[in-house]
């Protein structure tokens, strides 16, 4: 028992490290794409009152004093623009009225007259409380635990009266996204293997001088800045760059008949499958590195011609290899962005631009965490199909 | 080795808490910064601005004061700021960041309430409100040096007639060839509103409109195959230089360095380009507030401005320091035609709404997005 807890304090640095630097950070993120308490916090009173409220006709007549008091608050605490913001992703028209009646509320001091109700103060203040879509928008996005985000990051919406619809038409772009993501990651992936395969076939039964300098041809570029060799990538591609060049000087293009090979998605193909080549190159070097040649020429020795050999013999013993490689390319290529943007032109935004975007500019972590999710769910989903597929024989052991 | 079975469970225990000592260690040096004299910390861009900021504003800050710097590199957007003030463990100061960064930010409550009117007057005693060139867009931020997004085109390319309006950046008939612009709907579709017919004083009333801003991306559409997407602000003078395009938008700052430096043929239009400001801004909660605001009055100051004014053709945010600006301290180029704010380039500019934008940014990103990948 004690060499046990022995055993399991020296590991116990690498837990505590993943769990402050790994695990809590995304717990946290994920939690955020389901729940958001700001809302709630700052207007306890108004979504108290809208409780019973069915979201048609005016809201019940605690609510008007409730918002008042709730806003006046916020505006003082400097709470009322995070609220602002997130509900205006429900209603972009309140992102300016909420704050508009907190700071009028609170610096005017306003109050009911004789004879008036807080009904009449807020709508003299903005026209815009006397639309119960003001209210709606409040009561939405004050729910602590929303489906909102995940609607979003498959382009839908709910509607006022709570059901799910389809975004309109220009503004469907997370679905189109997540399907680009996809076939450039498989693309890069199927690339980088029949690139890759030979190459590291070609290390695994080099004699030992020769492969260390192979391998060490394969890491040069992996320890090579991206932006560097993506940049490198564009001289090299561009219409009037180094490649178009040589083919209109050997006279196989003419010269306004270059090439579009980069800005497009063929940039895009070219320089990811160079960033992620290696990883492929080094996955199946360590599988072939262990296939011993004597079953290759066993083969040929009963034999079978060196095609069918590799078929039967060499391809199945490398599969787990290909597994790996291909997994991990998949993987790194679904979250890439920095690349496409770079080289890909208009088809270089991929999905993970997007959640760029949320978590940098438009600060909407709900959103960009939701995104995040559902690209970890699918990369999983693939990963148990992949699993069933191979019947748990290949794989990353 | 006879006892070993005892000291087990005590060997155990020690290499816990030394563990834990260990990871509190590291946790404590990193925060650990502070007791090395007072200090300020703030952020750099890096490249030549960051490099203007450096030698005009935080060397003789340091020098003035004797407050020690922190500079830490940052890339922009507003994720790490937001970190940092969610965790309660500020560690910049002052930040540089773009208007419509500032105007979000200040609505999630990231940085200080500054006002222009806290700012140091102008060597002749001008109040600073009547001092700065363009009015607080946010009450989170000063306005610091503008900067253009303007279309810049190669001269060698054009060898007749030049382009000299907005409208011959969308003329592909007159002016052939292709173009680049920032893949981004931020500064395109004032462009190509004002490519369309529409008057500077109406842009924004035009694409508040549904049908304005279909006019827009339309316009976008009609040039759509001939366009290169830019994402870097090194990419234009870059792709200008190589010929891939034979326009560009791109950042004025760029233009004039890839000309006086590179001695590269470029001319920039100066007809409905759109200026905007970098925004000096307090993070929210530091602990450092009284050496922040320091800084910020320093670095929004008639000496500091016009001190970045001379290293990159940004214009500065005081009418005082125009004075001030005389030649390139690198190349000896006079710089005030160059600069975003010299009155005869800013006749025709267009200053950026950033409330507008700010109401709509996210809708227009998602629909800019869609709009590319039809």
């Amino acid at each position: 028992m004690t060499a046990r807890w022995r055993a399991a304090a020296l590991v116990l640095p690498l837990l505590i490290y993943t769990v402050v630097t790994f695990l809590v950070p995304l717990t946290t993120m994920l939690v955020r794409s389901f729940y958001d308490p700001v809302v709630a916090e700052v207007l306890p009173g108004v979504l108290a009152a809208l409780d019973d409220w069915n979201g048609s006709g005016d809201p019940p007549e605690p609510a008007w004093e409730a918002a008042a008091t709730d806003l006046r608050a916020a505006a003082e605490a400097g709470t009322v623009g995070r609220v602002a913001s997130r509900v205006g992703r429900v209603d972009p028209d309140l992102r300016t009225v909420l704050p508009g009646t907190a700071f009028a509320l609170a610096e005017g001091g306003l109050r009911p007259a004789r004879g008036q109700t807080w009904h009449d103060v807020m709508v003299s203040v903005d026209s815009a409380w006397a639309s119960p879509d003001t209210w709606r928008g409040i009561k939405e996005g004050g729910r602590r635990f929303t489906s909102r985000h995940y609607l979003n990051a498959v382009d839908l919406t709910r509607g006022p009266d709570g059901s799910v619809a389809a975004r309109p038409e220009d503004r469907r772009i997370y679905l189109p996204l997540f399907w680009r993501t996809l076939q450039v990651s498989l693309a890069v992936t199927l690339l980088c293997l029949v690139l890759g395969y030979p190459v590291a076939h070609l290390i695994a039964h080099a004699s030992p001088r020769k492969r260390g300098i192979l391998l060490a041809l394969v890491l040069v570029p992996f320890w090579t800045s991206l932006l560097a060799r993506t940049t490198s990538w564009i001289v090299l591609l561009q219409n009037q760059g180094v490649i178009n060049d040589l083919l209109v000087a050997t006279g196989l293009v003419a010269d306004d008949g270059r090439l579009a090979l980069v800005y497009n998605m063929a940039g895009t193909l070219i320089a990811m499958a160079h960033v992620l080549l290696p990883f492929m190159v080094l996955s199946l070097y360590s599988v072939m590195n262990s296939i011993s040649p004597q079953y290759m020429r066993a083969a040929a020795s009963l034999g079978a011609r060196p095609w069918h050999a590799f078929r039967k013999v060499y391809w199945p013993q490398s599969l787990p290899g290909v597994g790996a490689g291909c997994l991990m390319v998949f993987i790194l290529a679904i979250g890439y962005y920095i690349t496409p943007a770079l080289v890909g032109g208009s088809s270089g935004q991929l999905i993970s631009n997007m959640v760029a975007y949320h978590m940098q500019q438009s600060l909407n972590w709900g959103l960009a965490a939701a995104l995040g999710v559902l690209m970890l769910g699918g990369v999983m989903l693939l990963y148990v199909l992949y699993d069933r597929l191979t019947g748990g024989r290949v794989g990353i052991r | 080795m006879p006892g070993s079975r005892m000291t087990g469970p005590i060997a155990s225990a020690l290499l816990v808490v030394a563990s834990f000592a260990a990871v509190v260690a590291l946790l404590a040096r990193c925060a650990g910064l502070n007791d090395r004299g007072p200090w300020v910390a703030t952020i750099t861009y890096g490249g030549a601005y960051g490099r203007a900021v450096e030698e005009a504003v935080l060397v003789p800050f340091a020098g003035q004061t004797g407050l020690r710097v922190e500079v830490d590199g940052f890339g922009g957007g507003l994720a790490q700021i937001r970190a940092q003030v969610d965790a309660g463990r500020v560690f910049w100061d002052v930040v540089d960041v773009e208007t419509a960064e500032a105007v979000r930010g200040c609505e999630e409550g990231l940085f200080e309430w500054v006002a222009i009117a806290d700012m140091l007057p102008a060597p002749d005693g001008t109040s600073a409100a009547d001092d700065f060139k363009v009015e607080q867009q946010t009450q989170c931020a000063i306005p610091g040096v503008s900067f253009s997004t303007a279309v810049a085109y190669n001269e060698d390319l054009f060898p007749g007639e030049k382009p000299g309006t907005i409208h011959d950046f969308f003329d592909l008939e007159k002016f052939p060839g292709r173009r680049g612009m920032r893949r981004a709907p931020e500064a395109n579709l004032e462009f190509a509103i004002m490519g369309d017919g529409v008057s500077r004083a109406e842009v924004y009333n035009v694409l508040g409109t549904e049908e304005g801003l279909q006019r827009a991306f339309d316009k976008l559409s009609s040039i759509k195959d001939h366009i290169v997407w830019w994402e870097a602000g090194a990419q234009p003078p870059q792709m200008l230089a190589d010929r891939e395009v034979a326009m560009s938008t791109a950042y004025n700052g760029r233009i004039f360095n890839a000309q006086v430096l590179e001695n590269q043929p470029f001319s920039i239009v100066w007809d409905g380009q759109i200026v905007d400001q970098a925004q000096m801004a307090i993070v929210a909660g530091t602990p450092r507030l009284d050496a922040a605001r320091r800084l910020l009055r320093f670095f929004t100051s008639t000496e500091a401005q016009a001190g970045i004014a001379g290293r990159i053709a940004y214009g500065p945010a005081r009418l005082s320091s125009d004075a001030l600006v005389s030649t390139h301290l690198a190349t000896g180029v006079e710089m005030a035609p160059h600069l975003p704010t010299y009155p005869a380039n800013l006749e025709k500019a267009l200053q950026t709404d950033a409330r507008w934008w700010s109401a709509r940014r996210d809708d227009l990103h998602e629909r800019f997005s869609t709009w590319l990948i039809r």
